[in-house]
């Protein structure tokens, strides 16, 4: 069987890269790519978990499924935002989305 | 080493390595695209979990909703695809060193720590017991039913904010 550690270091490098992708682009769109990456980690751990320890529970497997939910509300809103800032800004980078720096 | 642990290495390569070209491709096309490939390396990884259910769910969320909708967002908003702009901004060195850390620490923690035992086998009818929770008042049902209101108002606002005045 496999180790279960082999997963948790691979959802930790998976979260790591979504941060990255977070904190490094600067169009609103692979910004969002990198939240979606990182909320896949967490789900890889949360199911990961529930297969080592409790595989008779369901609670693993239904909390993973809430995360689907909130992570496809989060990439609609998150579009929809974006797409109004290009409508009203004429861009997608969001260093030059700065309407309210003083 | 056993054929579940080639397929862990081949799914996780596939995964990972996709995941490190949807950050560093310049094209946010081309990220895109990648993205859809490491949603179904965690869709594999998810097989050999064995929550088929939540592999199914998601190839449908992932990659048929939300990498579609991804798409969609780059086509409406023509320049994101302009390769003459830089990919990252002035402080990429410094989000590799926060990231590289972060890692590091996990990394060694997971190492560190002394994980039980696998606890036994999946019980066949887990998807059933998961369909019954998710409907049991003295399970999930109150959760579940929230998550329908939050999905929904998602969408209304979503609709609102996107849609054209």
């Amino acid at each position: 069987m496999i180790p279960l550690e082999w997963y948790l270091i691979l959802a930790a490098v998976l979260f790591c890269a979504g941060l990255y992708g977070v904190l490094s682009r600067r169009n609103a769109v692979a910004i969002l790519m990198g939240v979606e990456l990182m909320l896949n980690s967490v789900n890889v751990n949360l199911v990961a978990f529930w297969r080592y320890t409790e595989p008779a529970a369901v609670t693993g497997q239904a909390f993973a499924l809430f995360v689907y939910a909130v992570a496809a509300a989060e990439a609609a809103v998150g579009l929809a935002l974006i797409i109004a800032i290009w409508r009203t800004r004429d861009t997608v980078v969001l260093e030059e989305v700065d309407l309210l720096k003083g | 080493m056993t054929l579940q642990q080639v397929l862990f290495i081949i799914f996780g390569a596939v995964t990972l390595g996709a995941a490190l070209m949807v950050v560093t491709r310049r094209n946010v096309f081309h990220a895109a695209l990648f993205l859809i490939l490491s949603f179904f390396g965690v869709a594999g990884l998810y097989v050999l979990l064995e929550a088929p259910f939540l592999a199914a769910v998601q190839l449908f969320i992932y990659v048929g909703g939300i990498a579609i909708l991804i798409l969609f967002a780059i086509m409406l908003t023509r320049d994101m695809m302009n390769p003459n702009v830089a990919g990252a901004n002035r402080q990429w060195w410094l989000a590799a060193l926060v990231a590289l850390a972060l890692c590091t620490v996990l990394g060694w923690t997971v190492l560190n720590h002394q994980w039980a035992a696998p606890a036994g086998d999946v019980p066949p009818e887990s998807i059933v017991n998961l369909g019954k929770a998710l409907v049991d008042p003295a399970g999930l049902v109150l959760p579940f039913e929230v998550t329908s209101i939050l999905l929904l108002v998602a969408l209304i606002g979503a609709v609102t904010i996107a849609r054209e005045r």
